[in-house]
């Protein structure tokens, strides 16, 4: 079975990273297209940013829920913390008036600043919680991430009274954001976020962190220094969300503690869940949908929380694993079953030969 | 049913003055594993006590003993997962105490568990390629930018986990899901598992359990195998008397986590106490 497969076709690795780029780039030029033709209107492409920073978000918490294999659910915590720092700095530099001058490419270092900073923060922030976090496991891990979430927030509403100057202007949100997130930026990081993620994933370090979910035990019995890599895969998510936060509010403009309550945490929990723990494809997936579909459905908005619980608990009793389990798509490897089955006959014939 | 090794080399045993049997090849070397009244109690209950033993760098060792005497105890004291109460383990001389089990591992102690713990969802190679992950010595920035060392590592990587899989001629289900695996394959696995992280002893937890009487023996040849060509001394816990008594050199017999009896396996089979705590039953 197995050496009859060898004898199959494979796509050599270099090629494989050429055809993830052509599709990455066939992409964009099919957003960049449609929303150049008008097809996309600016209400769609504001919700296509949107989209871009679920999938962020997802696909961050994916790497602490679906790989690492804990429960964090203050990832919302992160978000603002990325959120507030990137809506901080970008509004101390002369950003904005670069913006309203019309002038992006002169604002672009300060933005990559914006969020290379917000990332650092939030990164910080995920080792602070994370080490003393990580040695709690399951329901208790939960707990304690869900309450740093909300001293987050809490910390972000009260803080100015303390400091005795506006530093994030509290209850009453940090506006005057420069609007910096456009679709392009947001296409850039979506890539870049699930690119590092899948480099980290398929190298040792990623096989690490898939080991402490699978035998935390046998992991440490080869040698696997299990809090390190817990600690790390911990940092990457809570760097990724920062991002994403910061990615939100040079959408949005303004910031308001409340929107980083417990539920937005649920809410990107959500999203993991239901594509599937441990897949990149399903948290792309079931993030799309999940920012799409509430616009669709703008009339019964109320019922959001019950759609979202109920299609939960459908989820586990039907299938616990997710939407598409732990299945990671791989345009390659499509390919290679495409090309395989078309040319099947004659690699049949040719097996003798030993073609590769 | 590749294996060549049909004839096992015939070691005589010699006793040191540390009452332990070692084999006569290594009797110059200090012992790589050396335990020195060794005892562990879980709250008033003394689940070991005052064990010794001293395995050769080369030697293949047993321990056996009735179910609950301690076996199972005994090796996780050994890689820490319990840390002793009282007594010491000195691996290759170095005194293990107040290391981590993953600290016990980087000193060369691998081991397979007698309720299999293989990492279930992930490929055959990928478990084999945990085990290697301290041969490959790209970081974090290496793997996220692909810079050569991230790929010479994996490949080195990939080759030496698939020499490794053909050890048990494994090496055509390394994309097969683990715990998918049959019963026996897995117990294979684990064992190749263990042998990635380059151990210098290596601690089978009842490796014939649930195998049938070919599958064991195939074992049995395996394991004198892995002992000579990675020149690591192997201690195996074992309930298959067939193939204690066919491929140990020392035999160490627990009950109520005391030893009772070691030596060779014909001293052991002789041994009185033995046969009343353990083979009596058999006997009868």
């Amino acid at each position: 079975m197995n050496a009859k497969q060898n004898k199959l076709i494979r796509i050599p690795m270099p090629l494989r990273y050429l055809i993830n780029l052509a599709l990455i780039l066939a992409l964009w030029g099919v957003f960049t297209g449609l929303m150049g033709a008008g097809v996309i209107t600016n209400y769609w492409s504001g919700i296509l940013i949107m989209v871009g920073v679920n999938i962020i978000l997802a696909v961050s918490l994916n790497i602490a829920t679906g790989y690492l294999g804990q429960l964090p659910l203050g990832h919302a915590g992160f978000m603002a913390v990325g959120a507030y720092t990137g809506g901080i700095f970008i509004k101390s530099t002369p950003a904005a008036d670069l913006l309203k001058a019309g002038n992006a490419a002169a604002c672009l270092p300060y933005i990559i600043a914006a969020l290379l900073l917000s990332a650092v923060v939030a990164g910080i922030f995920g080792l602070i919680i994370g080490i003393p976090a990580l040695r709690l496991r399951g329901d208790y891990l939960a707990i304690i991430t869900l309450g740093f979430g909300e001293i987050i927030r809490v910390v972000l509403t009260n803080i100015d009274s303390l400091l005795g100057f506006k530093f994030t202007f509290g209850a009453a949100g940090l506006k005057r954001i420069p609007k910096f997130s456009g679709f392009h930026l947001v296409f850039v990081c979506v890539v870049l976020s699930c690119m590092l993620i899948h480099m980290i994933m398929k190298s040792r370090h990623g096989r690490a962190i898939l080991s402490i979910r699978e035998n935390e035990i046998a992991a440490e019995s080869v040698g696997i220094n299990t809090t390190y890599y817990k600690t790390m895969a911990f940092v990457v998510s809570a760097m990724l969300a920062g991002v994403a936060g910061c990615l939100y509010a040079g959408y949005l403009g303004s910031l308001y503690p409340a929107t980083f309550r417990f539920m937005k945490s649920i809410e990107i929990l959500v999203m993991v869940v239901l594509g599937g723990m441990g897949s990149m494809l399903g948290s792309i997936l079931s993030a799309t949908v999940l920012t799409i579909l509430p616009e669709l459905l703008r009339s019964v908005a109320d019922y959001r929380m019950v759609a979202y619980s109920l299609a939960l608990v459908l989820m586990m009793i039907f299938r616990p694993k997710g939407l598409l389990g732990s299945y990671d798509f791989s345009m390659s490897r499509l390919l290679e079953k495409a090309l395989n089955t078309l040319f099947h006959r004659n690699a049949k014939t040719e097996k003798g030969g030993g073609a590769q | 049913m590749s294996n060549t090794n049909k004839k096992r080399p015939a070691t005589k045993l010699v006793p040191v003055p540390s009452t332990n049997i070692i084999p006569e090849r290594d009797i110059n070397k200090s012992p790589i594993l050396e335990a020195r009244h060794l005892g562990i109690d879980f709250g008033g209950l003394t689940a070991v006590d005052d064990f010794n033993m001293a395995i050769g760098r080369t030697e293949i060792a047993g321990l056996i003993g009735p179910n609950g005497a301690g076996k199972t105890t005994v090796f996780n004291l050994l890689t820490k997962v319990y840390h002793p109460t009282r007594g010491s383990i000195l691996m290759d001389g170095r005194d293990t105490a107040g290391k981590s089990t993953i600290q016990v591992s980087h000193m060369g102690i691998a081991r397979t568990f007698q309720n299999i713990r293989l990492f279930r969802e992930l490929t055959v190679l990928d478990n084999v390629l945990i085990g290697l992950h301290h041969e490959m010595d790209y970081r974090l920035p290496g793997a996220i930018f692909r810079l050569p060392t991230f790929w010479r590592g994996e490949r080195i990587a990939k080759e030496r986990a698939r020499e490794l899989l053909s050890i048990f001629d494994m090496q055509d289900m390394a994309s097969h899901q683990a715990g998918s695996l049959p019963y026996g394959a897995q117990r294979r696995l684990e064992i190749v598992r263990a042998l990635a992280t380059g151990p210098s002893l290596l601690l089978l937890d009842e490796p014939a359990a649930g195998m049938n009487p070919s599958e064991t023996a195939e074992l049995m040849e395996n394991i004198v195998k892995i002992r000579d060509t990675f020149k690591i001394a192997i201690m195996l816990i074992e309930h298959d008397m067939n193939l204690v008594m066919g491929i140990c050199e020392g035999i160490c017999v627990l009950n109520f986590g005391r030893i009772i009896a070691k030596g060779t396996p014909d001293d052991i089979q002789a041994n009185p106490a033995v046969i009343e705590a353990y083979l009596g039953k058999k006997e009868d």
